[in-house]
C-alpha cells in the first residue's frame, strides 16, 4: 500500500474562488492510501514546495497528489520537489483543478464536487505507480542536412559555425538548388546568384562541412542521436577529386541534344556537363542515359581530352553508412506539373511558360543570355500575359492544391516590374485571384509595379489560352469591370503552384516523421516548435514543411540549426521513461503493434522460453527500443492479446482512474 | 459482341446518318447494337434541379433495361450520352435519388447504377481497340486533314463523364488516326457551338461557332467531325460553308468501305 499525501493548492483565488478547498483536502484525506492531506495559497512556491519536502519526510510518503493547474504548467516543478526530497519523481500525480475545473463552474458546489473526483482519480493512479527511471543514450555529434538548396546550405553553416560536423547530401550534381536558377530576389532585387554562391563557396571550403552531391539517401536506421544512414554516391563517372572543373570536355563532347535541366530544357547541354559556371562541387558529370560511350562503348572523347584524367568509365555506384545525432529535412519544392491546366495551353505553345522558365529566359547566365525572348521564335515579346495561382487554391483539388503557394504575388511583381523597366514599350498583364504581400517591404514593392511601372493588375482569372498564328488570344475576366477581356499575347507566364519535392514521400518514411496530406513535413507544433519534426531528432528546414519564400527559409534553417546544435551540444540524452514495454509471456508475435508505432521503435526477436514440460521453445517477440518510443501509447491499443502496456500509463492505472470517476 | 443501343430521337430524324453509319460500322467490327425496346427521349438535357426526379426516369429505364440484359448502355449522340452517363452517375452516388427513382418506376430489380454507360467513341476504343479498327479500315482516309470537334457535352463535366481530359482531349484525333487520316489540333475544339442558345440568341450562337470554324481552317483542318446533332446543326448552319461539318460514324464508315458513293 503507497502512502500518500495530497496537497491542494488555492493558486490565489484562480482556484479557491471557485473550490471550497478546505473541503477538497479533507475530503481526500479519507481516500484509501492517503495519510497526509493539506491545502496552500501558493502550492508552487518555495514556501508550498516546502510544504510538500517536509510532508514526505515526516510521512515517509511513498507518492503524492498536487491539486493545481495542468500538468503541463507545474508537473516538471513537483516532480524535481519530489526528487529534492528523495521521492522518485514518477510517483508524482497532477489533477488539473484549474484550467478543467475551477475555470469553467460559476457554481463553487459543482467546483469543489468535481475536484473531490479529479483529485480521488489522480490518488487512485499513484496508488499504482511505480518507480521510473529515465535512460540516457549517447549523442553522435555529427549531423545531416538532406538537401542542399538555401534551407540546406544555411543550416549547415550555422551547424558547422558553432563547430559540429555536418554532411549534406545532395541528388544533384552540384548544391544551390532552386535558388541558383532565380535572377532577381524580391523585395530588394538583388541578383539571386551573387548572394547565393558565396555561400556555396562557404560551404564546400568549411573544414566542418563534407558534401555528397549527386547522392542520396538510402536508408535510416536508428533514433534521436544515434541515427545510421546509408548514402548512395550515384556513379558520376569523372573522380570527384581528380577533376579540375576545366569544362573542356562538356565542350568537346559530342552527345550535343541532351535537355538542359537547369534551364528547364530550354536549351540543350552535352552528356557530361556541369550544371551552371558556380557549381559547387565544380566537377563534371556523365548523363548515362545519353552518354554515346556508357551506352554503346564507343566514343571516349571526353575521356581523350580530359588532361586530369579524371573520367571512369567503369564507375559504380558507391554506399556509404554514416552515423548521425541529427537529421535535417531540406528537401525544397518543385513547380507542378501543367499537364492537367492545358486551358492555359501549355503543352501547345512553347509561348506558355511557367514562372521558373521566366526566370531562365530573363537570367544573364540563361539561354537567351537575358535578353527576354520568345522560346518559339526568339521575338521580343510585345504583350506579356501573367497569370497568378495556375494549381493554387483550388477548391476541392481536383486538379492542383488547395493551399496557397505564397511566393507566386511576389515573384510575378517582380517579373512584371523587371520587364516593364528593361523594356519600357511591353504590356504587361496580371491575372490575380487576391494579391498577397504580406512581408517585410513586400507590399510596397507590388504598389511599385502597379503605380510607378504601369504593370495592369486585373483581377479575375484567365479563362482560356488559344495559340492562333504566332500569337496567343488570352480570354479573361475582369471581375471588377465585370466584362469579359480578350488579349493578343506573345508570351503567356504561369505561376504554377509548388509542391514538395517528391523524394520527400519516401524519405519521410524512411525518418518515420510525418507528413500532411500535400506531402509538406509536418511540424512538432505549428506554433510553438514549427522547425522540429514530431519524430526527435528530425528538424525541418525551408519549403519542406510549407510554401515559403528565402528570408523566411533562411530563418528558418537557422532556426533549425539552432535546435541540433541545442541536440548535439549534450552529451546524453535522457529519455521519458514512460514508455512502452511488451509482457514476453503474453506476446504472441502478431506484429499488431510494429504496424500501428508512428516511431518505428519496436523490433521483433526470436527468444528461447521455457515451457511448463521442462522443453524449451522459440517464440517471436515485440521488444521495444526504448530510446525511440514517444510513449503514445498507440502499440497497447493495438495489441490483441494485451501484453503491451505503458509505463507510467498501464492500462491498469486508467481504469482505476476511470472507477474513481465513476464511484 | 452485343450491346445494348440507344438511338435518341434526333438520330430517327434530323441525324439519321449519324446512326446509320453507326450500326453499320458496329457490325462490321463485329459489334451488334441491339436497340433497346420502347426506349424514350432522354430528357435533352441533363437537369441540375436535385428535387425532381421526372425528366431521368425515362433514362433510368433504358439504363435498367441494359442492366437486364448484362449488356453496356451504347449511344453515338453527345446530348444522349451527356444525359444517360449523368444519371447513371447521379444512381450511383445520390441515395435519395436512386430510391426515389426506384420506388417509382419500380423495375424487376432495384437498379444502382450498375450499367456500363458507353459513347461509341469509348466503344472503339476501350472495347474494340483503335488496332481493330485500323485492320478493319478498307479505304484509309489518307492525307484528309480532318478536325475534331469535340464540343461541351461529350466531356463535360469531367469527372462524371470520365472520358478524356476536358482541356486537351485525344479520343477523336485518335480515331482519326485509325481510319488513316491526320488530325489537326486547335484550340477552340472543345469550346461551346452556341448550343441551345441559337433558338433564344441566334447572333451569339453564330460568333460561337464562327470562333470554332476560324480556329480549326487556321489550323489547316478541311473538314470537321463531331459527335453531336446540335453541334453540327449549329456549325453547318452558322458556317456560311466555311467547313463541311460531318458525324464521325460517316467518316468511319467511309473508312471501312461500307458507303456507297
Amino acid at each position: 500500500m503507497q502512502r500518500i499525501g495530497v496537497f491542494v493548492c488555492w493558486c490565489g483565488s484562480n482556484i479557491a474562488g471557485t473550490v471550497d478547498v478546505e473541503a477538497v483536502s479533507e475530503a481526500l484525506k479519507k481516500e484509501p492510501g492517503v495519510v497526509f492531506s493539506t491545502n496552500y495559497q501558493y502550492m508552487c512556491s518555495q514556501a508550498g514546495q516546502d510544504i510538500i519536502k517536509n510532508a514526505i519526510a515526516e510521512h515517509k510518503l511513498s507518492g503524492i497528489v498536487v491539486c493545481s493547474c495542468s500538468p503541463r504548467m507545474h508537473e516538471t516543478t513537483f516532480r524535481k520537489t519530489a526528487a529534492a526530497a528523495g521521492l522518485n519523481p514518477y510517483m508524482v500525480e497532477i489533477a488539473n483543478i484549474r484550467e478543467q475545473c475551477s475555470w469553467v463552474h460559476k457554481d463553487k458546489l459543482t467546483g469543489t464536487e468535481k475536484a473531490i473526483i479529479l483529485g480521488r482519480t489522480a490518488i487512485a493512479k499513484v496508488n499504482l505507480n511505480a518507480p521510473l527511471t529515465p535512460g540516457e543514450s549517447p549523442v553522435t555529434k555529427r549531423a545531416l542536412v538532406i538537401g542542399g538548396g538555401i534551407a540546406g546550405i544555411q543550416t549547415a553553416l550555422d551547424i558547422a559555425d558553432a563547430g559540429f560536423e555536418v554532411d549534406i547530401v545532395e541528388k544533384q550534381p552540384t548544391i544551390g538548388g532552386k535558388m541558383a536558377q532565380l535572377d532577381k530576389t524580391f523585395p530588394t532585387l538583388d541578383c539571386a546568384a551573387c548572394i547565393l554562391t558565396p555561400k556555396m563557396v562557404d560551404v564546400a571550403q568549411h573544414e566542418k562541412i563534407r558534401i555528397f552531391s549527386y547522392s542520396e539517401v538510402e536508408s535510416v536506421s536508428g533514433f534521436v542521436g544515434n541515427f545510421t544512414v546509408n548514402i548512395k554516391k550515384k556513379a558520376r563517372y569523372v573522380k570527384e577529386d581528380v577533376c579540375t572543373g576545366c569544362g573542356l570536355c562538356t565542350e568537346k563532347c559530342p552527345q550535343k541534344n541532351v535537355p538542359n535541366e537547369f534551364n528547364l530544357g530550354m536549351d540543350n547541354r552535352r552528356a557530361i556537363y556541369i550544371p551552371f559556371a558556380q557549381a559547387v562541387p565544380k566537377v563534371a558529370t556523365i548523363d548515362p542515359r545519353y552518354c554515346t560511350m556508357l551506352k554503346t562503348g564507343k566514343c571516349g572523347v571526353c575521356s581523350k581530352v580530359c588532361t586530369a584524367g579524371a573520367i571512369d568509365y567503369k564507375a559504380k555506384d558507391e554506399y556509404i553508412e554514416e552515423k548521425y545525432g541529427a537529421i535535417v529535412v531540406a528537401t525544397g519544392y518543385n513547380p507542378i506539373s501543367m499537364e492537367k491546366f492545358d486551358e492555359f495551353a501549355y503543352s501547345q505553345s512553347k509561348d506558355v511558360i511557367t514562372s521558373l522558365e521566366f526566370e531562365r529566359l530573363t537570367n544573364a547566365a540563361g539561354p537567351t543570355a537575358g535578353v527576354l525572348l520568345r522560346p518559339s521564335d526568339h521575338k521580343h515579346p510585345k504583350t506579356i500575359v501573367f497569370v497568378q495561382c495556375v494549381g493554387s487554391r483550388c477548391s476541392g483539388a481536383e486538379k492542383g492544391k488547395e493551399y496557397c503557394s505564397k511566393i507566386c504575388c511576389m515573384y510575378t511583381a517582380k517579373h512584371a516590374m523587371l520587364t516593364r523597366d528593361k523594356y519600357p514599350d511591353t504590356d504587361v498583364y496580371v491575372f490575380y485571384i487576391d494579391v498577397r504581400t504580406p512581408g517585410k517591404a513586400f507590399d510596397e514593392f507590388y504598389r511599385r509595379a502597379v503605380e510607378e511601372y504601369g504593370v495592369h493588375y486585373i483581377k479575375g482569372m484567365v479563362g482560356k489560352v488559344s495559340p492562333q498564328g504566332d500569337k496567343l488570344m488570352v480570354q479573361a475576366s475582369d471581375l471588377l469591370a465585370n466584362k469579359q477581356l480578350h488579349i493578343e499575347a506573345d508570351l503567356v507566364v504561369l505561376a504554377a503552384a509548388i509542391e514538395p519535392d517528391a523524394s520527400a514521400r519516401p524519405l519521410a518514411t524512411m525518418l518515420t516523421a510525418s507528413m500532411d496530406t500535400n506531402d509538406f513535413f509536418t511540424e512538432a507544433h505549428p506554433k510553438l516548435r514549427p522547425v522540429e519534426s514530431p519524430t526527435a531528432g528530425v528538424f525541418l528546414s525551408g519549403t519542406c514543411q510549407g510554401p515559403k519564400d528565402i528570408p523566411e527559409t533562411v530563418s528558418q534553417a537557422g532556426a533549425a540549426a539552432a535546435k541540433v546544435i541545442g541536440l548535439l551540444a549534450k552529451d546524453k540524452l535522457t529519455g521519458n521513461p514512460c514508455v512502452a514495454h511488451s509482457n514476453e509471456l503474453m506476446c504472441n508475435g502478431c506484429s499488431s503493434c510494429e504496424r500501428v508505432c508512428p516511431y518505428g521503435a519496436i523490433t521483433y526477436e526470436d527468444k528461447e522460453f521455457r515451457m511448463p514440460d521442462r522443453t524449451t521453445r522459440m517464440r517471436r517477440v515485440a521488444k521495444v527500443n526504448e530510446a525511440v518510443c514517444q510513449g503514445c501509447g498507440a502499440c497497447t491499443v493495438a495489441c490483441p492479446s494485451g501484453a503491451m502496456d505503458l509505463k507510467g500509463f498501464a492500462s491498469a492505472q486508467i481504469m482505476a482512474e476511470v472507477d474513481a470517476i465513476c464511484k | 459482341m452485343k450491346v445494348s443501343y440507344f438511338p435518341g430521337c434526333t438520330l430517327k430524324t434530323k441525324a439519321k446518318d449519324l446512326d446509320r453509319y453507326a450500326r453499320e460500322s458496329a457490325a462490321a467490327l463485329g459489334v451488334e447494337l441491339a436497340e433497346i425496346e420502347a426506349w424514350q427521349c432522354c430528357g435533352g438535357v441533363f437537369s441540375m434541379a436535385t428535387d425532381e426526379i421526372a425528366s431521368k426516369l425515362s433514362c433510368v429505364r433504358a439504363l435498367a433495361d441494359a442492366a437486364k440484359q448484362g449488356q453496356p448502355l451504347v449511344s453515338v449522340c453527345s446530348a444522349c450520352h451527356n444525359v444517360l452517363k449523368q444519371t447513371n452517375h447521379a444512381m450511383q452516388t445520390d441515395e435519395t435519388f436512386a430510391s426515389r427513382v426506384n420506388n417509382y418506376i419500380a423495375p424487376d430489380a432495384p437498379y444502382h447504377g450498375q450499367t456500363k454507360v458507353l459513347h461509341f467513341l469509348e466503344l472503339l476504343r476501350d472495347e474494340i481497340g483503335w488496332d481493330a479498327v485500323r485492320a478493319a479500315v478498307k479505304k484509309p482516309l489518307t492525307g484528309k486533314k480532318v478536325g475534331a470537334y469535340y464540343g461541351c457535352l461529350l466531356l463535360r463535366p469531367s469527372k462524371t463523364m470520365a472520358m478524356d481530359d476536358p482541356e486537351n482531349p485525344k479520343i477523336i484525333e485518335d480515331f482519326i488516326r485509325a481510319i488513316g487520316a491526320e488530325p489537326v489540333i486547335y484550340p477552340y475544339r472543345n469550346e461551346c457551338c452556341g448550343g441551345y442558345v441559337t433558338i433564344e440568341d441566334a447572333a451569339l450562337s453564330k460568333k460561337k461557332s464562327m470562333q470554332v470554324l476560324d480556329s480549326a481552317q487556321g489550323a489547316g483542318a478541311e473538314l470537321l467531325v463531331t459527335a453531336c446533332p446540335l453541334c453540327r446543326y449549329n456549325l453547318d448552319k452558322n458556317g456560311e460553308g466555311k467547313l463541311p461539318v460531318v458525324y464521325f460514324t460517316e467518316l468511319l464508315a467511309e473508312a471501312l468501305g461500307l458507303k456507297e458513293d
